[in-house]
């Protein structure tokens, strides 16, 4: 219990914001919510900013010379401010506003992509992407003739920086690598590879969707040259993300998408392309996951990412604590000062589906599968994992609850072995 | 608890997940296929062996997965063993379904009918003699691609 007086924040409290989280299933079991790395579920100030904004502020953005749109317009551009503020950009025009961590990279594989890659040249991932960390890019080297090459990890499920090196030559254009594995949790030291990556002349794109809810992005300490978030994994509505890279990056990428928006003038047979950021933003943007995105970061701000992330850390001790108890269990990853809130893991006697199902039926909800990394499950040699993620509003009595529930699951398929 | 009929992990299913009726490989398979469940990595192979009269004299399975893809293919292969490929032809997917017992939700659907896929692919899937000097399952190749490599 001393342990509880010296949590570095309440969870109790903050739990009373989300809704969703006094759920009970299953004939009155209460929902145990451990997927927050597939998304995380929204606060009611979040809720509110979204109802608010529908039925006080909304027409269409950068249009209408008319009070609403103005209205509408002014959220917009403050939700983008927010996010600059939030990840330390130095310029509020770096800030383009996509519709998740997916589009944002595809939108640097085929604009910076499709105009700076050429046969011969190399792109280095890891082997810890999730597939839209992955696919871009290996799309990219089919357009164009290039190479896809991948850091590998050692058996603790962190990157070998000494291959890294190997893999670096004067051919590498870009590096594209995931600030936290969205399965292994670990935290990947983004400056040495961006320090590695720069010296070899090469670009480097963080996907930030599994560590920007969770602990501080700084786009300056890091020194990278993009950097792709997701709203919905940081308390936000589904269909914004971010993409941030530097001015004279974007000023000299041909625009993604045409469409209205992206243009300064259309004749027919040509355009001029409007100036950052709405060169990279065609069509509508999503004006009001946006405005939700602005209201999350004022909720996590109010919270402070160092102790969103020292809690997250006591919580995942407990789970691999707890675990490690059930006997049994193989937990994939790094030790515990190098890994974010994500716990994947196999148990012994039982596929990780039925794992999740025998959860379930406890009411906790946990992803099993191969998490959208299909490379990564090969090199760890097996074919599915059980993965528990946790935000703030987790706390170390579902962590228990996760290992009784283990044990009985367990104890359904190992009665029967006697 | 849910639900008798709900139960997936009932005493009947349970039987054939952890003891399960010919997993392991014909003496003299005449035909096979495998496939997977990308998606959550489940995997089936099941050879045959059929007779000239088209009748199944031997059926095996083997494999890797959930309880629910794995206690599915067990339970097919009892039930189509000293049946006729006409039998299997007409197996529709809503029998499979009915076979395995336990309701399921459309996700885990995929899961059983995983093992009456590959069963509907085995029939027309007959094996190449590779060589007359092998013995059992090394000397009979499929004649499409081993999946079983790339896992």
């Amino acid at each position: 219990m001393d342990a509880l007086a010296t949590l570095p924040l309440d969870p109790q409290a903050l739990r009373a914001d989300f809704p969703i989280l006094s759920t009970t299933i299953h004939d009155n079991v209460p929902l145990v919510y451990l997927d927050s790395a597939a998304t995380t579920q929204r606060p009611r100030q979040v809720i509110a900013a979204i109802v608010d904004t529908y039925e006080r502020h909304y027409a269409n953005v950068h249009r209408g010379i008319h009070w609403l749109s103005d209205q509408s317009t002014d959220l917009f551009e403050e939700a983008r401010e927010s996010v600059r503020a939030f990840i330390n950009a130095p310029a509020r025009e770096e800030v383009i506003f996509t519709h998740g961590t997916t589009e944002s990279i595809n939108l640097v594989a085929r604009s910076w992509g499709d105009a700076n890659v050429r046969t011969g040249d190399e792109i280095i991932a890891t082997v810890m992407e999730h597939h839209s960390n992955l696919v871009p890019w290996q799309q990219l080297a089919e357009r164009s003739g290039a190479v896809l090459r991948h850091i590998p990890i050692d058996d603790n499920g962190e990157l070998i920086l000494d291959e890294f090196d190997k893999l670096l030559s004067e051919r590498t254009r870009l590096v594209a690598v995931s600030a936290v594995s969205n399965v292994l949790g670990t935290i990947n030291p983004i400056e040495e590879i961006v320090r590695r990556a720069h010296a070899a002349g090469a670009l480097v794109l963080v996907d930030a969707a599994q560590s920007a809810a969770h602990m501080p992005t700084d786009v300056q300490r890091w020194n990278a040259d993009f950097v792709a978030i997701s709203g919905h994994k940081m308390l936000a509505p589904t269909g914004v993300g971010v993409l941030w890279s530097r001015r004279e990056l974007l000023d000299a990428m041909p625009p993604f998408l045409g469409g209205g928006s992206m243009i300064r003038r259309v004749k027919l047979d040509s355009f001029e392309p409007a100036d950052l950021p709405a060169k990279f933003e065609a069509g509508t943007p999503p004006i009001v996951p946006a405005i939700g995105l602005g209201a999350a970061i004022d909720y996590i701000n109010a919270i402070g990412l160092e102790k969103i992330h020292a809690y997250e850390q006591i919580l995942t001790r407990r789970a691999h604590d707890v675990l490690a108890d059930v006997g049994g269990v193989k937990i994939f990853g790094p030790p515990l000062e190098n890994k974010a809130g994500i716990v994947s893991f196999t148990v012994e006697g039982v596929h990780a589906h039925d794992v999740a199902q025998l959860l379930d039926r406890q009411g906790i909800a946990v992803r099993a599968g191969h998490h959208c990394t299909m490379p990564l499950h090969k090199r760890l040699g097996v074919t599915a994992t059980a993965r528990v993620s946790f935000y703030f509003y987790n706390t170390l009595d579902e962590i228990d609850l996760l290992g009784r529930a283990l044990a009985d699951a367990k104890g359904v398929f190992r009665r029967r072995k006697a | 608890m849910p639900a008798d009929e709900e139960e997936i992990y009932q005493e009947h299913i349970l039987d054939h997940y952890e003891d399960p009726y010919h997993r392991g490989h014909c003496a003299r398979p005449s035909h096979a296929h495998e496939d997977d469940n990308p998606l959550c990595g489940d995997e089936v192979r099941i050879e045959l062996d059929v007779d000239p009269a088209g009748q199944i004299r031997e059926a095996y399975f083997s494999g890797d997965g959930c309880c629910i893809s794995q206690a599915a293919a067990s339970m097919i292969v009892e039930h189509v063993e000293g049946k006729d490929v006409d039998f299997i032809k007409q197996f529709t997917a809503e029998e499979m379904l009915k076979l395995f017992g336990a309701r399921l939700t459309p996700n885990r659907q995929k899961c059983c009918l995983l093992s009456w896929k590959v069963l509907q692919s085995a029939i027309f899937s007959p094996l190449v003699e590779a060589d007359d000097s092998g013995n059992g399952q090394s000397g009979t190749r499929p004649a499409g691609p081993n999946l079983s490599e790339e896992t």
